[in-house]
């Protein structure tokens, strides 16, 4: 499990597989059975970019089924407090424990613009609310039926600037009760380190995260587009230069994978859609295991 | 003040399709800075249903359309041009359509879209600063309010997208934690950031507010 492999002082794996756009589920279960293996639990994410997909509740619950360990991502953008509380006790009683705590892309990225934005509450007040019901208590004091159990965690962007201002938050998400952080892609070791060393006093286990980069294109584009991913130059001319640049994509993802080995607690890969290409990435982690 | 701007006047003319006589009503008041609907803006509607095919019945510019009595009365000096049109277009914010709706049963076409609480950065520039939310935090924020300047009304600092200070929905805009930030620590209070802020009341900003001063 997720907690005891991080709790043990463990390397570990996760992934990100995005839920279908629809209810059916085949080809979803199929990428997360295919790396059943190789991770230790796998992300299902919450409308990502705010683009509309089926539930990541309904989505982790059927990966619970085939034995698989999700990590449930839950964003303040389209629930209110009522919603998240439900969502929560409802994946205790599904069997989800682990909960990623977001804020949520704005609604303006994604594919339903006019939609009203909620933010009721953001992801600091999420991880009270959550440790509020592992104390059988609801965010306004009343007892609940059973005191559902969670392994809870939250964002971080090592990157992001100004990174003081950023740190404020993370002591924050660390004190309302984040037991590690999910770090946004990183491209750079150094910076990986000088995260990992200042959050430390926190107490928070560090997940980094890994991006495929398919191509020079690709990478240019998330430069330009994703707010906060830094692709520095060299990589860039790296994959520029490579006869087969999506070889080389995964070459380097396990490169910086196995550098982060030596900062964090684990590593978490988005292959974005080349999911089948996740056992090849960590073959470089596994040689340094 | 209350920030608008007039509806595309093909939108309009659909609106009073079937109208032949419209009386024309503006405000004195924000509609009139807003360049939406004072003297000139009504004139120059006036000018535009015309050529439209249009009889104007007759015109006022209310001195506060959102003022209840004062748009009944405006209303009252005009009674026959009134009754004589077939609809009303009124050129003023929401809470001023309503006020000449709320004392007429004839048909009211609304002329503007109504906007925001705003500020005048400078003439025609409008800013929202503040979405009226019941329970000011500006004293805990360094007098910026993250309520309406964060997209995402985030009360804990940013979010993961803020990308060198600035805005992940718009590039162009500094984050709004980004100036708090700036703003507590040239105040030598930055320690305020440490504070983890509650849940905001929503209670506070429940629809319809209603506020009646006790005497
Ligand atoms: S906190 Fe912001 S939205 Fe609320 S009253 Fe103050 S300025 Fe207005
Ligand atoms: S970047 Fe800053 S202002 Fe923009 S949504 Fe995030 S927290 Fe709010």
């Amino acid at each position: 499990m997720l907690q005891q492999k991080l709790d043990s002082g463990g390397f570990a794996i996760t992934a990100e597989v995005c839920p279908p756009k629809g209810s059916d589920c085949g080809e979803f279960l199929e990428k997360s059975r295919a790396l059943q293996g190789c991770v230790d639990a796998i992300n299902v994410t919450d409308n990502q970019g705010a683009n509309m997909r089926i539930s990541p509740l309904a989505a982790a619950s059927l990966l619970t089924r085939e034995g698989i360990e999700p990590i449930f991502q839950i964003t303040c953008r389209d629930r209110n407090r009522l919603a998240l509380q439900s969502d929560l006790l409802g994946a205790a009683a599904l069997g989800i424990r682990n909960i990623l705590a977001l804020t949520g892309d704005h609604i303006s990225f994604g594919d339903h613009q006019n939609a009203k934005p909620v933010f009721d509450l953001d992801s600091v007040q999420l991880l009270q609310t959550i440790a509020a019901l592992s104390e059988g208590k609801d965010l306004s004091g009343n007892a609940l039926q059973g005191k559902p159990s969670f392994y809870a965690g939250a964002a971080a962007a090592p990157e992001a600037e100004p990174f003081p201002l950023t740190l404020y938050k993370l002591e924050k998400k660390a004190a309302a009760g984040a037991r590690f952080f999910q770090t946004q892609a990183v491209f750079d070791p150094e910076k990986l380190r000088f995260f990992s060393e200042t959050v430390r006093p926190f107490n928070v286990k560090i997940i980094a995260g890994i991006f495929l980069l398919k191509s020079a294109g690709m990478a240019r584009y998330v430069n330009r587009h994703i707010p906060g991913l830094k692709v520095p130059s060299p990589l860039i001319e790296e994959l520029e230069g490579a006869a087969d640049q999506l070889a080389k994509g995964t070459e380097i993802a396990g490169r910086l994978a196995a550098q982060a080995r030596l900062h964090c607690d684990g590593v978490h890969i988005m292959a974005m859609g080349r999911e089948d290409l996740i056992p090849e990435i960590l073959k470089a982690v596994k040689r340094e295991l | 003040m209350i920030i608008s701007k007039q509806k595309p006047l093909s939108e309009i003319l659909s609106a009073l399709e079937g109208s032949a006589r419209v009386f024309l009503i503006g405000c004195a008041k924000c509609a009139t800075v807003c360049k939406a609907g004072g003297e000139e803006e009504i004139w120059q509607m006036q000018e535009a249903l015309t050529a439209a095919g249009k009889e104007i019945t007759g015109s006022i510019v209310i001195d506060e359309a959102c003022h209840m009595l004062r748009s009944g009365r405006d209303l009252r000096s005009k009674k026959e041009m009134v009754e004589e049109a077939d609809a009303l277009l009124v050129l003023a914010c929401g809470a001023g359509v309503q006020s000449v709706s709320s004392g007429t049963p004839k048909k009211t076409v609304a002329g503007l879209d109504t906007l925001f609480l705003g500020n005048i950065r400078r003439f025609g520039q409008f800013e929202q600063k503040c979405s009226l939310c019941g329970e000011c935090i500006l004293t805990e924020t360094g007098g910026i309010c993250p309520v309406t300047v964060c997209p995402k009304g985030l009360l804990n600092g940013p979010c993961g997208g803020m990308d060198n200070g600035h805005c992940e929905t718009d590039p162009e805009a500094e984050c709004v934690w980004y100036q708090i930030h700036e703003r507590l620590q040239s105040r030598g209070a930055v320690e305020k950031l440490r504070r983890t802020v509650p849940p905001k009341d929503f209670s506070r900003m429940l629809k319809p507010g209603k506020l009646k001063i006790e005497k």
